[in-house]
């Protein structure tokens, strides 16, 4: 603070000191105050709330006993024990776990968003360990491992233990973040525990925030010093010419000081007695109002009921209280798609089912309806094991199960059957699945509502209650998923000695695998599907298939053979599959919802209308997260074209984006030329950048791995080019640090204002890059809200967020500004014109008190007021019209050209405030013919018409007229008369009579009818521009918040109207998907019964036991789930 | 983990804000339009307004009557020699002629004016010692008035400043001549020219007895030609800090060319109306130098109105600016309707 030094050193030099000391120590100790308390309380809170976590408890292995300790004091070698759904607290080596085999699942949504559950196992020697914690406490292995560092699928190490050597890898970690799910209890031990953790490392490093204004805010500063600089040596030079021309003579009334006595010397010390004067021109109060505005504004925020979300008590919170105005001006959006914009709930939505469509409602004229809550939901009661969450609206789905429609039953029970899912009953009657996908688990809960009751399995049976009959099936093999089947399927004998084949995959690849004979139904049911699609459901067709006895042995040799030979036994199993998985017979179609947030399709349509460009940024695979583009609307079937770049080498990813970009202009081009007035369009918006040209409608989908390469040096212009054209950009597999360069890379090169938000721990990286960061709170893990500046509960806020919260705050602070930099100049340079007729001798104008009291005390608090509570459009009017958030966008608030303005204004002002009084008591007498033109009447006249003419510009500039700013505004004027009589009074000058010299002259001057006139001239004269101009650009060239704001006016009289943004769009769209989130590999984890509890295993026979000899079982696994992962992980590691 | 979330909403009433107006930014509010009917009218209103009291101001200004003299370069010869400190014991005095055309009637106030002095020179400004003229015991080489404050041989100076060594100490007497041969001394009042608050509140002489020792201990300023105790030695009330004469000068003008009231009419005998018209001479003790620094003296003698004395300012400016307000009035109506028919 420069302020801070000048005025220590200059004040307390009596030459130059033109202000007395108090004059500028009582307000800058004032804002030193306010700004240490608030950043106090600041701080205070965020500690708070960090402490949150490192509170968090777990149980820690001490001296042979388990001991709950807080996560902060965890070490790296301490035993943790964690237990079912609860958070990992550190990098842990898994050590046992309550499941067989030492295996034991995790969620990982929260450090990469994909929403399946994945399979560590404990090495053997230790997995015996189970929970003898006497055995676990001895337990004294040694690990060397690669040092901390933040690739989130790749760890390297050793660990010793009994003169043994096992090699660690990733297999084997829980990383903090992670949730243990279906797993009673396991032990682990910390490798890497606080900042060390994969988690941490990859969080990126937390940076001071600061916004767009506050730098802008520096910069004008700067200049405005500069300008001070620039009066201050005028003056200097007035004051040399004035001493050497007119003071030299005058000097026998007015010595040298001993110190000063030449003109250049006295003009030097001239110099800084005026940039003395003049400082306040470089308010050093703004930047504590601009603070307090801005906590008022992330008090609103956290005030906010529409944003306050009742089932988790969840309000919104600010964490940070400096960045709200950047609200006001956001461009890109990014966005985590688990958790952020779904809800990571799939629910089974809807059916066709031999050529007729379930799930709709139709009102009683047969037209589909939108389900509401009077929708009844169909009563589930007959069934005691249905989920209750669960509700469907369609009564003829369930009339046509009830009627035993054999294609309706045939249906269901293909969904009880072929699944991987596993059942854990606990107290009498409660079912619990335990499911590998949330996918699959809809299906099969919504099976089980339906009355098929998928209850449990073995490795060779499955046990279903069909409409309350049990009836156990024999599992005779499980065709697995895998990314190029998309689909599964499961051989079964029933009771009655049937083999039958069900199948449910991708309907591409299943309608290619039809029997002839179902051609009509396949297109019926195709027509369905696209229905599906279009409204962003998960479609899944089903088929089934008998075989006979001669069939299946044939096809189980061949499958046995497959399965044992040594190399390339993916590829001969799938060709095995191949084989059975023919002319099969089409059951019907699933739709599931991976059900969105709420309101997220709005949300992102308005965001969209506000020319916010919208990215997701997930971790999750490409046909999730497309998918979810289409259901939300940011993809759609009448765009354009959507790119997708998934080359693994720089040279195809290159090709790929140029391929993009050519067709991108081109279009352009071609369009251009047939309207004729798309060239004045051109012209018009010559300045903007080519983005601008483009029209229609593109999106690009990048993977991971292209991504890597598309941020490499040489081709992030050409990746930031295109991205930037099109209108939706969505990047899946992409790792958390990659979310934050590709921040990064936008924030570099567009300059634009971003904002990420994002729920899990693999988002933070991207919220602290980001210039705000936004957190999903509400959840489970809190490390994403803890790293945000504001964090809420659903997505859908964001809007009210931005186009309220943000569009006023922006609206605001740059009002406040505005007015605050008129006010300063126009308090400040009348001392500068006073310069040229006292001799440049740094006399001040106004009494010393005024100067102090000024900016703190008489005009601080309307200006806040307004700063505070200010609105130009009503709320629902800021959410309705999204165009009304452009100006923030666009910077046109406030800016360097509108600073100039204010800056024109307040000079104007000054000059008007300073030459009408002068004119007017030019060698003038008062209306008793005593003094009126003395310095002191003249300085009370000027100061009260400074405070009249700034009350009334900001009566002026108020537009939303509460009883605060009323009290504020009245009050302030009525508060500057009190203390101006009162200072003026004879009690305080017989105390201090060296410091109240004005004694009088308030009653004296303000007595005086030519005072008043001189007040009220100065007042019209410097106003009424003002007025002219503002009612010019009113009347005569609305902006768009004007026009909303004459309709508000009318909408007030009438009755409001309807918001008429709501359009749900139409598409269709056929995006068939295999169970997106589903992971291949479970189905043999089940066939070879390892993840079975011992009790559940019946002597293993039959097929079983041709599966049990293939031991490699969890190596294949291993290898199958890292591949996808390895293939762009090793581009990632080059990149890094 | 149910039981315990809902043990604590038991606990913790919800988090859910207020439902205040005032957190929910939805207090009553009034908001300032500006419509075109209001803000063009207020423009008319304004712009008459304006019209008005400059005229107004105008025409009262015009029935003030004002009479300058310009005395220092009348007494030329006495303004050469005071350009030469060396000369400041020889008097100078000279006698400056005019004649009243008309009479001035009413209070006439005449007044000293000085040209290109720069009394709000900010080193001269703050040096004077408020404390000091207040009556009170203070060291007055803490306060500004450097380097007004102490002789060589250690005697403060009473009072100390720049502002109070400079002051204005010609003596000017008015005669009148109802003809060629009487001559009547215009009756001239030197007490009530001030404001109260400076006479009674700010200027205190120090307590004693009787002046002259409650000045004892301290030395008049360097220009002076006498002590503060002896600046009326006929009215005690109007002697040392307490001299008329004295406060109005401390009263610093707020620019370089001034006039401060100097002596208001007696209205008795023949002067009861004003000043008649007719013959009068100034009668000046000739001390003040103003040649030195291109300065002018002149006295000023001058009715008032309730606007204050002869200056059009105030209404010129009225005028003009009624003007041009309701000329924006009417380009504004012009361009309202004019756009509002596209």
């Amino acid at each position: 603070m420069y302020v801070t030094c000048y005025k220590f050193t200059y004040c307390l030099i009596p030459e130059i000191s033109s202000l007395s000391w108090f004059t500028t120590i009582v307000p800058l100790v004032l804002v030193l105050t306010i700004t240490a308390v608030k950043d106090a309380t600041d701080d205070y809170f965020r500690h708070n709330s960090d402490n949150q976590v490192n509170n968090r408890q777990s149980e820690v292995l001490i001296d042979g006993k388990l001991q709950k300790e807080k996560w902060m004091n965890v070490r790296a070698g301490d035993i943790i024990k964690l237990e079912n759904n609860q958070f990992v607290a550190a990098d842990l080596l898994l050590l046992s776990s309550s499941e067989p085999h030492g295996l034991c699942y995790i969620e990982t949504a929260e450090l990469d968003g994909e929403t399946n559950l994945k399979v560590r196992q404990a090495l053997p020697v230790t997995s015996e360990l189970g929970d003898d914690i006497g055995r676990l406490a001895e337990f004294d292995g040694d690990v060397v491992c690669e040092p901390p560092n933040n690739k989130l699928d790749k760890f390297v190490g050793i660990l010793s233990w009994k003169d043994n050597k096992y090699p660690l890898n990733n297999e084997k970690m829980l990383l903090r973040g992670c949730v243990l799910r279906n797993t009673v209890w396991c032990f682990g031990m910390v490798i890497f525990a606080g900042p060390d953790t994969k988690l941490m490392q990859n969080s990126g490093k937390t940076k001071l925030k600061r916004t767009s204004i506050d730098q802008l805010m520096n910069t004008l500063v700067l200049w405005i010093f500069g300008f001070l600089v620039c009066m201050g040596i005028i003056l200097a030079i007035g004051n040399t010419v004035w001493e050497r021309q007119v003071g030299a003579r005058f000097r026998i009334y007015l010595y040298w000081n001993e110190v000063v006595n030449s003109s250049i010397f006295s003009g030097f010390l001239t110099f800084w007695s005026y940039i003395i004067i003049l400082n306040t021109v470089v308010p050093i109060s703004i930047y504590v109002s601009v603070e307090v505005i801005r906590l008022g504004h992330s008090h609103f925020i956290n005030w906010d009921r529409k944003m306050y979300y009742p089932p988790k008590d969840t309000p919104a919170e600010a964490w940070t209280t400096t960045l709200n105005e950047e609200l006001g001006q956001i461009e890109y959006v990014f966005s985590d798609k688990t958790g952020t914009l779904t809800q990571n709930i799939m629910t089974f939505n809807k059916c066709s089912i031999n050529g007729k469509v379930y799930g709709e409602v139709h009102d009683d004229f047969d037209r589909k309806t939108e389900i509401n809550k009077k929708t009844l939901p169909v009563d589930f009661s007959f069934n005691l094991l249905a989920d209750s969450k669960i509700h469907c609206y369609d009564h003829s789905l369930i009339e046509s199960i009830k009627l035993g429609d054999p294609t309706v039953q045939e249906f269901f029970r293909l969904l009880s059957l072929c699944h991987t899912v596993m059942t854990e009953e606990k107290n009498a009657g409660e079912l619990i699945y335990q499911v590998q996908s949330p996918d699959e688990g809809a299906l099969v809960t919504a099976a089980r509502n339906f009355g098929f009751i998928f209850k449990s399995r073995t490795p060779e049976t499955i046990t279903v209650e069909e409409m309350g009959k049990l009836i156990t099936y024999r599992l005779l093999a499980i065709l697995d998923f895998n990314h190029v089947r998309k689909r599964m399927s499961v051989i079964v004998r029933n009771p009655d000695g049937q083999i039958k084949l069900y199948s449910k995959g991708a309907d591409t690849i299943l309608f290619e695998r039809l029997h002839p004979s179902n051609e009509e139904l396949m297109f019926l049911t195709s027509d369905h599907l696209g229905e599906f699609a279009g409204e962003g459901l998960r479609t899944l067709a089903l088929a089934y298939k008998n075989l006979t006895e001669e069939q299946f042995k044939e096809w189980l040799k061949m499958y046995q053979e497959a399965n044992t030979s040594l190399d390339s036994r993916e590829e001969r199993l799938s060709i095995v599959y191949e084989k059975i998985e023919r002319d099969m017979m089409l059951l019907g179609a699933t739709a599931i919802e991976d059900k969105l947030q709420e309101g997220v399709t709005d949300t992102i349509a308005s965001l969209l209308l506000a020319n916010i460009k919208i990215w997701v940024l997930t971790g999750d695979k490409q046909e999730t997260a497309m998918n979810i583009g289409y259901s939300c609307h940011m993809l759609t079937d009448a765009m354009n074209e959507i790119f997708i770049v998934t080359g693994h080498t720089a040279i195809e990813v290159r090709e790929e984006l140029r391929k993009a970009k050519e067709l991108l202009f081109g279009q352009s081009g071609g369009l251009s030329n047939d309207h004729a007035n798309g060239e004045k369009i051109q012209e018009s918006k010559q300045n903007s950048v080519l983005e601008e040209t483009v029209t229609g409608d593109y999106a690009l989908v990048i993977n991971g791995h292209s991504l890597a390469h598309a941020l490499e040096a040489h081709l992030e212009n050409e990746f930031l080019e295109t991205a930037c054209m099109c209108k939706t950009v969505i990047c899946c597999r992409v790792t958390p640090l990659q979310k934050a360069q590709v921040v990064e890379l936008v924030k570099k090169h567009r300059r634009a204002v971003t904002l990420a938000i994002g729920d899990g721990a693999n988002d933070i990286s991207m919220i602290k890059s980001a210039h705000i960061g936004v957190g999903i709170s509400g959840q489970e893990g809190m490390q994403a809200v803890l790293a945000s500046d504001y964090s809420f509960a659903q997505f859908r806020y964001l809007q009210r967020l931005l186009f309220v919260h943000g569009r006023w705050s922006y609206f605001r602070m740059c009002k406040f500004l505005c007015y605050f930099f008129y006010k300063n100049f126009a308090f400040t340079l009348v001392h500068f014109w006073f310069g040229f007729f006292c001799g440049f001798s740094a006399q001040t104008v106004y009494d010393q008190w005024f100067i102090t009291l000024f900016n703190i005390v008489y005009t601080s608090l309307p200006v806040l007021a307004m700063g505070l509570f200010d609105q130009d459009v009503s709320e629902q009017n800021s959410m309705d019209y999204a165009k009304l958030y452009e100006p923030g966008q666009l910077n046109l608030l406030f800016n360097k050209r509108r600073f100039f303005i204010c800056m024109a204004h307040g000079i104007y002002t000054s000059t008007a405030l300073f030459f009408i009084p002068y004119g007017a008591f030019y060698n003038a007498v008062g209306e008793d013919g005593k003094h009126i033109a003395d310095y002191q009447s003249f300085s009370v006249t000027i100061a009260t018409s400074l405070i009249i003419v700034v009350s009334v510009q900001i009566v002026l500039d108020t537009s939303y007229w509460t009883a605060i700013n009323h009290f504020f505004i009245w009050g302030s004027i009525a508060v500057y008369f009190a203390i101006l009589f009162a200072m003026h009074s004879n009690g305080i000058f017989d105390i201090f009579p060296s410091h109240f010299p004005f004694v009088g002259n308030a009653r004296n001057s303000l007595g005086q009818m030519s005072v008043w006139l001189v007040i009220l001239l100065t007042t019209v004269v410097s106003v009424m521009p003002v007025i002219t101009f503002q009612f010019f650009m009113v009347d005569l060239h609305p902006t768009l918040s004007d026009k909303v704001r004459n309709l508000q006016k009318v909408q007030k009289r009438q009755k409001p109207l309807q918001s008429h943004m709501r359009q749900t769009h139409r598409t269709s769209s056929r995006r068939s998907a295999y169970a997106f989130a589903h992971q291949e590999g479970f189905g043999e984890l089940i066939t070879s019964g390892k993840n079975m509890r011992v009790n559940n295993l019946h002597s293993a026979s039959g097929l079983g036991r041709t599966m049990q000899n293939s031991t490699s079982w969890i190596e294949n696994l291993r290898k199958k789930t890292s591949e996808t992962v390895n293939s762009f992980s090793s581009d990632r590691i080059m990149k890094l | 983990m149910t039981n315990k979330s809902s043990k604590r909403t038991q606990q913790h009433p919800s988090r859910c804000p207020d439902n205040s107006a005032f957190k929910q930014q939805r207090l009553p509010a009034s908001e300032l339009e500006l419509t075109a009917p209001a803000v063009l009218s207020s423009f008319f209103i304004i712009g008459l307004v304006c019209l008005a009291v400059g005229i107004c101001l105008i025409l009262t200004v015009l029935r003030v009557q004002e009479i300058q003299i310009n005395y220092s370069d009348i007494c030329s010869n006495c303004s050469k020699l005071r350009e030469n400190a060396s000369n400041w014991k020889t008097e100078c005095h000279c006698t400056a002629n005019f004649t009243l055309e008309l009479s001035m009637e009413g209070d006439v106030l005449m007044y000293y004016g000085l040209q290109n002095f720069f009394q709000n020179h900010r080193r001269y400004v703050i040096s004077r010692s408020n404390a000091q003229l207040l009556g009170k015991d203070v060291n007055i080489e803490n306060s500004n008035c450097e380097p007004f404050t102490i002789y060589p041989n250690g005697t403060p100076m009473a009072p100390c400043g720049a502002i109070a060594n400079s002051m204005f100490n010609d003596t000017i007497h008015l005669s009148y001549y109802p003809n060629s041969t009487t001559v009547i001394q215009v009756p001239l009042l030197k007490r009530g020219n001030s404001w109260w608050t400076d006479k009674n509140v700010k200027f205190f002489n120090p307590p004693s007895h009787n002046l002259s020792s409650a000045f004892a201990g301290s030395a008049r300023p360097p220009y002076w030609e006498k002590p503060v105790y002896l600046l009326d030695e006929e009215d005690d009330e109007n002697n040392g800090y307490k001299n008329d004469d004295f406060i109005i000068w401390m009263r610093v003008s707020a620019f370089a060319t001034f006039k401060n009231l100097y002596r208001r009419l007696s209205r008795i005998n023949e002067f009861a109306d004003g000043l008649p018209a007719g013959n009068y001479s100034l009668h000046i003790s000739y001390n003040f130098p103003v040649t030195k620094f291109r300065g002018k003296k002149q006295v000023v003698f001058s009715t008032v109105v309730w606007s204050g004395g002869r200056n059009f300012f105030l209404g010129i400016a009225y005028t003009i600016s009624g003007a041009v307000i309701l000329l924006a009035g009417f380009i504004l109506m012009a361009l309202h309707l004019k756009l509002r028919k596209k």
